[in-house]
């Protein structure tokens, strides 16, 4: 009898506390925790980004549209990677930085004039085609390749290239290596399921020399294995080898080769099929390429809303309704200048002369300049 | 309700308080139930492969792959297909199986038995190294392998040559491969036979050992068979197994058999680890063998040897195989891990390079789950039958 | 088995004759003991220099531990310690895990001494309030709570939230199927066995794999699960089959006649289980649960090949970091991280040892 009765008394108190603990915030709480946060460097606290419960299923809904499904969850889901310093990189405390995260941050801009809505996914090279076709993520801006078969086979659709890269080879100085076509018969250490793989192949086989191949799955175990001899060259894309070579023990001990040896141009991936979305994300993206052509930075854009030149204003939302084509604000880009800034400003302090990585524009510099970024006119 | 029953005058065919019914009922409320989230799930994986226009069914299987492989069984190159790469994967993770199995029973039937050892020291020694490699994850211990193996060899500019023709370097281990000349059946057959002998013997001694009592010593003689027979055969024949000699050609060795660092670590690393598990299996094993039977076995006179051979082995035998099984099993399915040190086996090259050209997860993943599946339905029902068998020959 | 022998045999005699008896009893015993003296002393003199002696244990970077003969750098361990517990989880909210793991504490420690009263409610209180509890105290987003996304948790606390969650959750999956395959209905028993042979006849890693890559396709559109959850959905599911055996185990040591005795009171299926034969089975198997527990703690380590960041993974990441790259880091942050699994399994191994021995002695009385 006795015993009944505790265990009852046990069981209103477990019922209470459950009442309790899952009590829904109250309503105005969220607002007042985002007002609390800064607004450039967002994702301090992880406050902002999730409303929702973590850790449980969630439903999206308007499936159809992902961007009122965005909209409706009042945050983006972005696939980057587990760590790559210069593209998408989490510091000490979580805080996530790189080219491709401003890439994401420009669609957070465009999409909510906030970039602390985000909510980042690490992705492996193998979950990431999983992530998007089922939806974990809105879209994958992770340094991935563009190609046919991924564009065609995996039910994606490649919006814009945010970078233009090319594959490399590191090698140790001592070893005596100068350019690729003294890697005849050498150990090649690499990250397995790249486009990386298959291009070494094709290299080495059109020359005829011989080569051997060591995969591993992650990065940093690539990258160890190389260190502690096992490859006599380590390759992947041109900007990762100058990312990873500052991670070793003495940087200066090893040189890029001068050869590239295949065209990587990584682009931004969304699902097939929903067409608005990805003009969301493509011309996200341009009105960076555009800000900069135009010369408007993240510092000067405010004072630019006087300017009298048309393209400007247009481009600003002034005296146009861009923004409501493509299902945003009218302030949209200046929302991506403002918050993120211009292409060459988030090159130069990811991956340019303001990072350690100090990789020159190249490829990568405006069309006007010899490059290859040319932001398409929004008109 | 116990009174209802009584009162019933038969238990109704098809009533609530009929248990078989009830039985039925439940049954087919479970099948229905699993078959139904079975066939939701499978519906929407094949709707969502279609809406995201995702290419599914096996017809890549016969695409080439493009990519190369650093150890293989079989010969391949990147034109060979993804088939292909299913093999080589299969094949090396057997090979890694296989092996590290043989070095685990040998590694860990010798610690069990120096746990048992009277020299204390021993003992505790054999304890030790039971007590720390089963309380370290698997995981690290390869890694651990992996980067001790690598630092404690030389570039291949400086390999060490313990052996003419053999080199230990940081690529691995490069032995000259022995390649078959004329003559060669003559050698393979002389090893044939010579086990073929040994065979016979031993069936000849335990026949007039039961009619007789007199033991006959086959083992030794069967052994003395093996190694003088091939040797025979050998220098008869003008010694027809060549080596390839091995050269060191610009960055790499040419020539010869070359074993991975990779595949050492992985090894060494599986062996020691499940060694540890197999020494406790085999200490509680012979232990549980009662005390009493070796007390009665030197009182018949048997010897040391004998009462190990013929009372303890056996006995403890039925006590060591089904947890032994599962130990082996566990191995097997763990050379899974070689996915993190870079061992070409079948979830690194086929569930991992294979399924990230082509990202047909789906059937990737089923294929790889279903193989591991088999060996282990194929190994336990292996280890079934020595079971069995050892338990009817030596009652 | 030798301490016993030992006791009373070192009462007797000098320490000389022990050493006779024990180590150069034979020639062969005394090449042994040589071999093992050998052995030991090609060990652990050079892993004490490693480990103490050549080692740097204060340092702010990588300078501290570039000495010519440097042994292990510890200050990458002290240095990056928070990381190692926390992972990424903020640190204004690391207070948040620590009350988890004290609200953790103090439910285990009554319920592993068995002379402490309350067994049934403290029971209750870890497999109902404090999953709970955690669970809510963890992720957030509830009761005031700042949300904390699951992509920010790491390091120790995350190998202990997949082996916890994966024990508690398998426990009750593990008993369902345990009496399943001992069903009397021949479809739910064959149910049963091909569930538990299939979880048990696949690697952990392909299930990783599976729940990572595979399981979002099954999932209707629109509905997506964290990466942790379905990672902790494949190791439940799997670590169920195995919990399932050991239940298995503990039923057949229950004797039918308790059950038919239950029935003859008119207890039905599920009353003669949940009130006599479970308890008692369960009484049986605490060992084998725990022995299950060790292994899948040592299993968290593989969630790294799925790219969430336990423990070993933590270490791995900070292993890149540029400020402690030098030769000694990571054989330093693997031994950290050797020690610190060796110290949880061991104890557990212990004390699963010791309750087998309770539960050995209880019933030969």
């Amino acid at each position: 009898m006795r015993n009944r009765f505790t265990v009852l008394i046990i069981g209103i108190l477990i019922g209470a506390a459950l009442i309790y603990f899952l009590r829904p915030n109250p309503p105005g709480w969220e607002a007042a925790q985002t007002g609390a946060s800064s607004s450039i460097v967002s994702v301090t606290t992880p406050t902002a980004t999730a409303p929702a419960a973590t850790g449980a299923a969630t439903a999206t809904a308007a499936a159809d549209s992902t961007l009122a499904a965005v909209k409706a969850r009042g945050y983006l889901k972005c696939g980057v990677s587990q760590g790559l310093p210069g593209f998408s990189n989490a510091d000490d405390k979580g805080q996530w930085a790189g080219i491709d995260v401003d890439t994401c941050r420009a669609i957070a801009a465009a999409i909510f004039g906030d970039i602390s809505k985000i909510r980042y996914s690490p992705l492996s090279a193998k979950e990431r085609f999983t992530a998007l076709q089922s939806g974990e993520i809105d879209v994958l801006t992770r340094n991935t390749t563009l190609t046919l078969t991924r564009d065609t086979s995996l039910g994606f659709d490649f919006t814009a290239v945010n970078y233009f890269d090319g594959q490399g080879f590191l090698v140790k100085k001592e070893s005596g290596i100068t350019d690729a076509a003294g890697l005849n018969g050498a150990t090649i250490c690499l990250q397995t399921g790249t486009t990386t793989e298959l291009n070494v192949a094709d290299y080495f086989r059109t020359r005829n020399m011989t080569y051997q191949i060591v995969a591993f799955d992650r990065n940093d175990e690539t990258l160890s294995a190389y260190e502690q001899g096992r490859c006599d060259a380590l390759t992947t894309d041109a900007s990762g080898l100058y990312a990873e070579r500052l991670e070793l023990k003495d940087p200066s001990a090893h040189i890029i080769l001068p050869e590239l040896i295949s065209k990587e141009p990584l682009a931004v991936a969304v699902r097939q099929g929903d067409d608005q979305w990805e003009d969301v994300v493509r011309w996200s993206f341009y009105a960076m390429l555009d800000a900069e052509e135009f010369g408007l930075t993240s510092a000067n854009v405010d004072d630019a809303k006087s300017t009298p030149s048309p393209e400007v204003r247009r481009f600003l939302g002034l005296d146009s309704n861009f923004g409501s084509m493509l299902g945003l604000s009218n302030d949209w880009a200046y929302n991506v200048v403002k918050l993120v800034g211009n292409y060459g400003e988030i090159f130069e302090r990811n991956v340019g002369k303001e990072s350690q990585l100090g990789i020159p524009r190249g490829l990568n510099a405006q069309w006007k300049r010899g490059g290859l970024m040319y932001g398409m006119p929004i008109r | 309700m116990v009174m209802k029953e009584q009162k019933a005058p038969r238990p109704v065919m098809f009533g609530w308080s009929n248990p078989k019914f009830r039985g039925v009922i439940y049954q087919l409320l479970v099948v229905l139930c699993l078959g139904a989230v079975i066939w939701v799930m499978a519906a929407t994986a094949v709707e969502n492969l279609h809406r995201l226009g995702i290419a599914s069914g096996f017809g890549f299987l016969n695409q080439p792959s493009g990519f190369s492989i650093i150890m293989s069984l079989i010969p391949y190159s990147e034109q060979s297909t993804y088939g292909d790469v299913f093999i080589v994967g299969l094949l090396n993770t057997l090979l890694v199986a296989v092996i590290g199995i043989v070095l685990a029973l040998i590694i860990g039937f010798t610690v069990g038995i120096a746990r048992l050892s009277g020299n204390w020291l021993v003992a505790r020694l054999a304890a030790i190294y039971v007590e720390t490699l089963r309380n370290i994850p698997l995981l690290l211990q390869l890694f651990f392998w992996y980067i001790g193996v690598l630092r404690a060899m030389p570039k291949p500019a400086a390999s060490l040559e313990p052996l003419p023709g053999f080199f230990i370097n940081n690529r691995g281990i490069v032995l000259p491969s022995p390649y078959e000349a004329s003559g060669f059946w003559w050698f393979s057959g002389a090893i044939v036979l010579a086990l073929l002998i040994g065979a016979g013997l031993r069936i000849v001694a335990h026949r007039r050992q039961k009619e007789t009592g007199q033991v006959f010593l086959w083992i030794r003689i069967s052994v003395l068979l093996l190694i003088v027979l091939p040797l025979i055969a050998f220098v008869l024949k003008g010694a027809p197994l060549h080596f390839e000699l091995v050269v060191l050609s610009g960055l790499n060795f040419k020539g010869g058999v070359h074993l991975i660092p990779e595949f050492v670590a992985l090894t060494l690393g599986l062996a020691t680890y499940t060694a540890s598990f197999i020494a406790e299996i085999v200490r509680s094993g012979i232990e549980s063998v009662a005390r009493g039977q070796r007390e009665a076995a030197q009182a018949l006179g048997l010897t040391k040897s004998q009462t190990l051979r013929h009372v303890i082995v056996p006995q403890s035998m039925r006590v060591i195989i089904p947890p032994l099984t599962s130990q082996i099993l566990n191995l097997m399915k763990n050379s899974s891990l070689a996915v993190a040190i870079g061992y070409p086996d079948l979830v690194s090259v086929f569930a991992g390079t294979v399924l990230n050209q082509t990202g047909q997860a789906v059937e990737v993943i089923a294929i790889t789950m279903a193989v591991y599946l088999v060996l282990s339905l194929i190994a336990s029902s292996f280890m079934g039958w020595f079971n069995t068998r050892y338990a009817i020959v030596e009652r | 088995m030798t301490q016993l022998t030992l006791a009373p045999v070192r009462r007797r005699i000098s320490a000389m004759a022990w050493a006779r008896e024990n180590l150069f009893s034979s020639p062969f015993n005394t090449v042994l003991t040589l071999a093992a003296l050998y052995l030991i002393w090609l060990v652990v003199p050079d892993l004490l220099d490693w480990a103490v002696f050549r080692a740097t244990f204060t340092g702010l970077d990588r300078k501290a531990c570039l000495g010519a003969d440097q042994g292990a750098c510890w200050p990458f361990v002290t240095h990056n310690l928070d990381q190692f517990i926390y992972g990424h989880y903020p640190e204004e909210e690391r207070w948040r895990v620590d009350t988890t793991f004290i609200l953790g504490i103090a439910g285990l420690v009554p319920l592993m001494i068995p002379r402490a009263p309350w067994k049934r409610l403290n029971a209750l209180y870890m497999l109902g309030f404090f999953p709970l509890a955690a669970f809510v105290l963890l992720s957030g987003g509830r009761s005031g709570l700042n949300p904390v996304d699951t992509s920010y948790w790491g390091g120790f606390m995350l190998t202990l939230v997949v082996a916890v969650t994966g024990i508690v959750l398998s426990l009750p999956l593990g008993i369902v199927l345990a009496l399943g395959r001992r069903s009397r209905l021949p479809l739910i028993r064959l149910l049963s066995v091909i569930y538990i042979e299939f979880w048990r006849g696949v690697p952990l890693v392909t299930v990783l794999f599976m729940a990572s890559v595979m399981l979002p396709l099954f999932l209707p559109q629109g509905v997506t699960f964290d990466k942790l959850l379905r990672c902790l959905i494949g190791v439940t599911l799997f670590s169920a089959a195995y919990m399932a055996e050991v239940v298995r185990g503990g039923l057949q040591a229950i004797p039918r006649g308790q059950q038919e005795a239950a029935s003859a009171l008119g207890l039905g299926y599920w009353q003669s289980m949940w009130f006599i034969v479970i308890p008692q089975a369960l009484r049986h198997v605490i060992p084998g649960i725990v022995n299950t527990f060790i292994g899948l703690f040592k299993d968290t380590t593989l969630v790294l090949v799925v790219g969430l960041f336990d423990l070993f993974g933590m270490v791995q990441f900070q292993l890149s970091d540029a400020r402690w790259s030098t030769p000694q880091t990571p054989t330093t942050g693997y031994a950290f991280v050797a020690f610190v699994f060796w110290v949880c399994c061991f104890g557990m191994s212990r004390y699963s040892m010791s309750v087998e021995k309770r539960l050995k002695q209880g019933g030969s009385k």
